[in-house]
């Protein structure tokens, strides 16, 4: 199955009841297939007049209970913000997909990392998070997303599943998990259904007495922490004896793990390191290693953010190289066993060295 | 000591069970309160308020929640229409409304107005009209009236530079998703009565599964317009009802009245 049609029969299997987007490419086959497939389940899926509309139309699904999705490409993404910044502020669950492609603007529509930054810092105004999941593979893609509604649910919070053009297109097979039954899940005893035989309820992210935003603001700090603590995700590939360890994430690390075997078993020493969970960055995990190892080598699909929690993780612990690629050239496995060569080497010929 | 003569007390007017016993933070001569209330008057009137979800705006209303004494859910400025299609396609069986101003309506919020109604969802809205930002304080609305002074128009409202004064219930009524709309004035106690009926036949479309229906009041805002009560009431019948006449703008429902 390609990735946009797992993304969307996962959803559908996790629960998902409610999806509302507005067309941009490269994402398209993920609402077309959703537009046919929901209606078989009882679901409902709108095309909005705008990104603005869609998620907040999601905002509404989610205050009525329903496990709810809505997804876009990086510019929609930055649209969407408005709507997961109010979600985050109100607890409201849901799951929001961004096949990230090249900006900044409009861009173009091949694969990049760029909105990283975006997507682990918050992304809209006001100081919060949301969970991040980075598949770098159809399974892991139909996986990552049942654990994106369970982990909304579970905090209350919108959760991003980004991944890139080549993902969305990616043909491998697949096997899903378990369906669930939306009936089945837990009763959400803070939703909104009219207000028989209880007292009314209101949802509200305006909070005009300092006292109780600055409350309500710690408490939200307080699941951040507790995410942080708890939902760290991480896949670490021949790492304990290695002499290079490659962080890199989604399809970066897909032409990363080909760049090691092209290495083959006799050549360098390399190990990959793969956060699954962009925030929470897997910070003590790649802290560990760094201990470890004797240098840290960066790949990533934009310049220099995926980076920045390495240098927060890794430290002046282990010499950091980097290699970035910005908007939206994909190079070959080649080219990256090039640059750990020159890691290994020292000189810089590939990407540089990085002063902490 | 007399003993208290036995009268035969009958209750005759009291606060709707749709309304909290709250003061609002409303000014002397909104026309917030009035609509609150005929909101209210109908929902408790029509049996609706166990299973109403209300949505207020961004602007005076956002604390509408303190008032309104059912389920109820902030938008993003602009958004309660959007917010409101994705409640009621999960819940259909679910009396959804929306509450908003000129500003959320009618400027930031144009896009998902045409295209809530346009889709016909079965929602209702009740849009206040006071030509004027109240919340932010006096500055321009989409329906300030040309020549009127707000805080970002010195001078008055001027086409050319400015804009014209836009008629968003017009707007709407072409589209075939729309089956009632009628602009009234909370001004006269004609109009407030006449009001009351707007209302009450607007939520009725939604209930039959009509399709979308708005009802929009012209509501006086003496504190930006920097008159008394009176003056903005006398105001809203003489000036405002020139831009925006009141009465049935659209009204497929075959409804009588």
């Amino acid at each position: 199955m390609r990735g946009n049609h797992v993304l969307g029969e996962a959803a559908v299997l996790a629960g998902c009841r409610f999806y509302a987007g507005y067309p941009i490419t490269p994402q398209n086959e993920l609402p077309e297939y959703l537009s046919a497939r929901l209606p078989q389940v009882g679901g409902v899926f709108i095309q909005g007049e705008s990104e603005i509309a869609s998620v907040n139309m999601i905002l509404g699904a989610a205050a009525a209970g329903a496990r709810v999705m809505t997804s876009s490409s990086s510019p929609g993404i930055s649209l969407k913000q408005e709507g997961i910044s109010y979600m985050a502020g109100m607890e409201l669950p849901g799951v929001i997909v961004n096949t990230m492609r090249g900006g900044p603007g409009l861009g173009n529509i091949a694969p990049s990392a760029a909105d990283y930054f975006q997507a682990t810092r918050g992304g809209g105004h006001g100081d919060y998070r949301t969970p991040v999941l980075a598949p770098s593979g159809c399974q892991e893609l139909a996986e990552l997303t049942f654990l994106a509604f369970e982990l909304a649910d579970r905090y209350r919070n919108p959760v991003m599943i980004v991944g890139d053009g080549i993902m969305g297109q990616m043909m491998e097979p697949v096997v899903f998990p378990d369906p669930i039954d939306p009936k089945d899940l837990p009763e959400k005893d803070w939703i909104l259904t009219g207000c028989k035989g209880r007292a009314p309820r209101a949802m509200f992210s305006m909070i005009l007495d300092v006292n109780k935003m600055y409350k309500h603001n710690l408490k939200l700090q307080e699941k951040y922490e507790l995410i942080a603590a708890q939902e760290v995700r991480y896949e670490a590939l021949g790492v304990e004896e290695a002499e290079i360890i490659i962080v890199a994430y989604g399809t970066a690390a897909r032409i990363a793990e080909s760049a090691i075997e092209e290495l083959g078993p006799n050549g360098l020493s390399v190990g990959l390191f793969r956060p699954i969970t962009l925030w929470p960055f897997p910070v003590k995990p790649l802290r560990g290693l760094a201990e470890k190892a004797s240098k840290i080598a960066v790949f990533e699909f934009s310049t220099g953010q995926l980076l920045e929690d390495v240098i927060i993780s890794v430290g002046e612990r282990a010499p950091i190289y980097f290699y970035g690629i910005p908007g939206g050239v994909v190079p070959t496995p080649a080219e990256i066993a090039d640059f750990m060569r020159s890691v290994d080497r020292g000189d810089g010929t590939i990407g540089r060295r990085i002063e902490v | 000591m007399s003993a208290e003569p036995a009268y035969d007390y009958k209750k005759v007017f009291g606060r709707p069970q749709s309304l909290k016993d709250a003061y609002t933070h409303y000014c002397p001569g909104c026309g917030h309160s009035i609509a609150h209330r005929l909101v209210a008057e109908c929902i408790d009137e029509m049996g609706l308020r166990e299973k109403t979800i209300g949505i207020p705006p961004v602007g005076c209303a956002v604390l509408a929640y303190n008032y309104f004494n059912f389920d109820m859910i902030e938008a993003p400025h602009g958004r309660p229409l959007a917010v409101a299609t994705g409640i009621k396609r999960i819940l259909p069986d679910k009396f959804v409304f929306t509450y908003q101003g000129d500003g959320d309506l009618a400027a930031i919020g144009t896009a998902e107005t045409i295209h809530a109604a346009n889709r016909g969802e079965r929602i209702t809205t009740i849009f206040i009209n006071n030509a004027i930002y109240g919340m932010t304080g006096g500055q321009m609305a989409p329906t300030t009236l040309l020549g009127q002074e707000a805080t970002t128009t010195p001078g008055g409202r001027d086409p050319r530079y400015h804009g014209q004064p836009i008629d968003i219930s017009k707007m709407i009524a072409v589209s075939d998703g729309v089956v009632y709309v009628e602009r009234c004035a909370l001004s006269s106690i004609k109009q407030i009565r006449r009001a009351k009926q707007a209302i009450k036949k607007a939520f009725r479309c939604q209930l039959d599964d009509l399709g979308f229906a708005l009802v929009e009041l012209l509501s006086p805002c003496p504190t930006n317009w920097k008159l008394t009560p009176k003056q903005a009431c006398d105001w809203v019948n003489n000036v405002m009802v020139n831009t925006y006449p009141v009465g049935v703008i659209k009204d497929t429902t075959g409804y009588e009245d």
